[in-house]
């Protein structure tokens, strides 16, 4: 190479590297289920789910970036890191990506609003479906006043997450 | 933007197949997430297992950040101290040379009560404290209430001790990993404890509620027996608990149910000491029972 400066700058033709393209966004969504490990003794849910916020905002920025199975390691990853029971974000979330996929199918077009309404009805459902699932396995009376306020905050945090994952994405295409 | 155009994929056999098949591992895996849930119905710890890898590679980071912010999260109180510094500097002074004659008798009271009881040849053995650990991070997504501890199997925590804190019962240990420990605390709502008022021994059950109160249930039927203010602590039912731990402070009467805020804060708290159990401090000392001779299997059984 002439200029040794010049490694850095993205150029024509080049491509980024095939563990970058593929797993930088899988890594960014288990630093975000990973965000229990702050060290935070919460006394009531408080903190929004940011793994499931990012693989809603990854999903939706890139359709075809992956399958719908990936709900299952990702979703056993935050179980491992969250204190829900094992297998609730498993099943939740692969089967809201069943569903993210269905409506997908029937949209012809859809904008920034329609994300977002799609993100809301998936974080409500993964957010209620994740409280009645740790209720039967042992939770005791879970009231859904409990998850109002971290379903509001998790719904009005999207738009800000959605702008954070497209900056990681115009870096990770970036040669 | 559009519809993606990959999702559709033509006349390509192959590619129709691998998202056939796509989808056949997305429902199958979905479909095991539901088992696991079932299986943690009846055996809520049975799969935490899984959970020793995580716990065990992230115990450094939360370590090291708890580390960074325990002088950050009490910045407020810092703040407010200096607010009033010099009439609370008086008034803390006063308040210290009344206290010090009240320690000194304490300190008699003390002496003369171990005088007592050796007199009475009953050993206070407290051995059930077992080690002092902190609290380093927490399930603050999930509608449970666990906190993280950073001291596990091979320290000696065993599944059900009770933690508790200067202040206050804290909750109990749920499953331990070699060098962590999933603390069930008070306000989880399946935190159920057996407490009775401090002056009066008013029997009643305390029940997390997820959102950092309790709800407390009186025993006895009737009128709710319960004030704002009442002081509740552990009753020793039970066999988990020691008894005489603060617990709870009532702050809310509705009918038949008492609400109740935690005396420690787990949140506020510097460390937490892990007991061993009631029933395992009280017994473990005795050497084994004597097994019943026949001549006393006999008399128990002809005696009417």
């Amino acid at each position: 190479m002439i200029d040794p400066h010049l490694r850095h700058v993205s150029r024509l033709g080049r491509q980024p590297s095939a563990f970058r393209l593929a797993g930088t966004p899988v890594i960014t969504v288990m630093l975000g289920s990973a965000v229990t490990v702050l060290p935070v003794i919460a006394q009531a849910p408080v903190m929004p789910p940011f793994g499931l916020l990012l693989l809603l905002s990854w999903r939706l920025l890139r359709p075809e970036l992956w399958r719908t199975w990936i709900g299952v390691p990702l979703g056993l990853f935050d179980d491992m890191m969250s204190g829900q029971p094992i297998g609730s974000s498993m099943f939740l979330w692969t089967v809201m990506l069943i569903g993210v996929d269905a409506v997908e199918h029937r949209m012809v077009w859809r904008s920034y609003r329609q994300d977002w309404l799609i993100a809301s009805v998936a974080i409500i459902f993964c957010i209620v479906g994740g409280a009645f699932l740790a209720s039967v396995a042992g939770g005791g009376d879970i009231n859904l006043y409990l998850v109002a306020p971290q379903l509001l905050c998790t719904i009005l945090l999207f738009p800000f997450v959605v702008r954070q994952c497209a900056q990681i994405d115009r870096w990770r295409v970036m040669a | 933007m559009a519809r993606p155009p990959s999702r559709r994929p033509g006349h390509n056999r192959k590619a129709q197949y691998s998202l056939f098949a796509s989808y056949v591992v997305a429902m199958t895996g979905a479909a095991v997430g539901l088992l696991l849930v079932v299986v943690a119905m009846f055996d809520p710890t049975g799969f935490a297992v899984i959970r020793t890898a995580t716990a065990e590679i992230t115990r450094p980071a939360s370590i090291a950040m708890r580390n960074m912010v325990s002088g950050v999260s009490s910045i407020d109180e810092v703040l407010t101290a200096y607010w009033r510094a010099g009439s609370q500097n008086v008034a803390l002074r006063r308040q210290v040379e009344t206290d010090r004659n009240r320690i000194i008798e304490a300190k008699a009271v003390a002496q003369e009560n171990a005088r007592l009881k050796k007199l009475l040849k009953l050993v206070d053995a407290d051995e059930s404290h077992l080690l002092t650990a902190r609290l380093i991070a927490s399930s603050s997504s999930s509608t449970r209430r666990f906190a993280r501890l950073n001291a596990g199997r091979w320290q000696g925590v065993r599944t059900g001790m009770p933690v508790r804190a200067p202040e206050g019962l804290v909750g109990r240990i749920h499953s331990t990993t070699p060098n962590t420990a999933e603390v069930l605390l008070l306000t989880d709502g399946s935190n159920i404890v057996p407490v009775r008022r401090a002056n009066d021994s008013v029997p009643a059950i305390s029940t997390g509620l997820g959102d950092g109160t309790l709800e407390i249930r009186a025993l006895a039927a009737g009128r709710n027996p319960f004030h704002p203010g009442d002081i509740l602590v552990t009753s020793g039912v039970g066999g988990v608990y020691q008894p005489n731990i603060p617990v709870a402070v009532i702050v809310r009467i509705a009918g038949e149910i008492a609400y109740g805020v935690p005396l420690a804060n787990p949140s506020k708290v510097d460390a937490v000491v892990v007991e061993r159990s009631f029933e395992e401090a009280v017994t473990r000392t005795e050497p084994t029972p004597p097994v019943p001779t026949d001549a006393g299997a006999a008399a128990n059984a002809t005696a009417p």
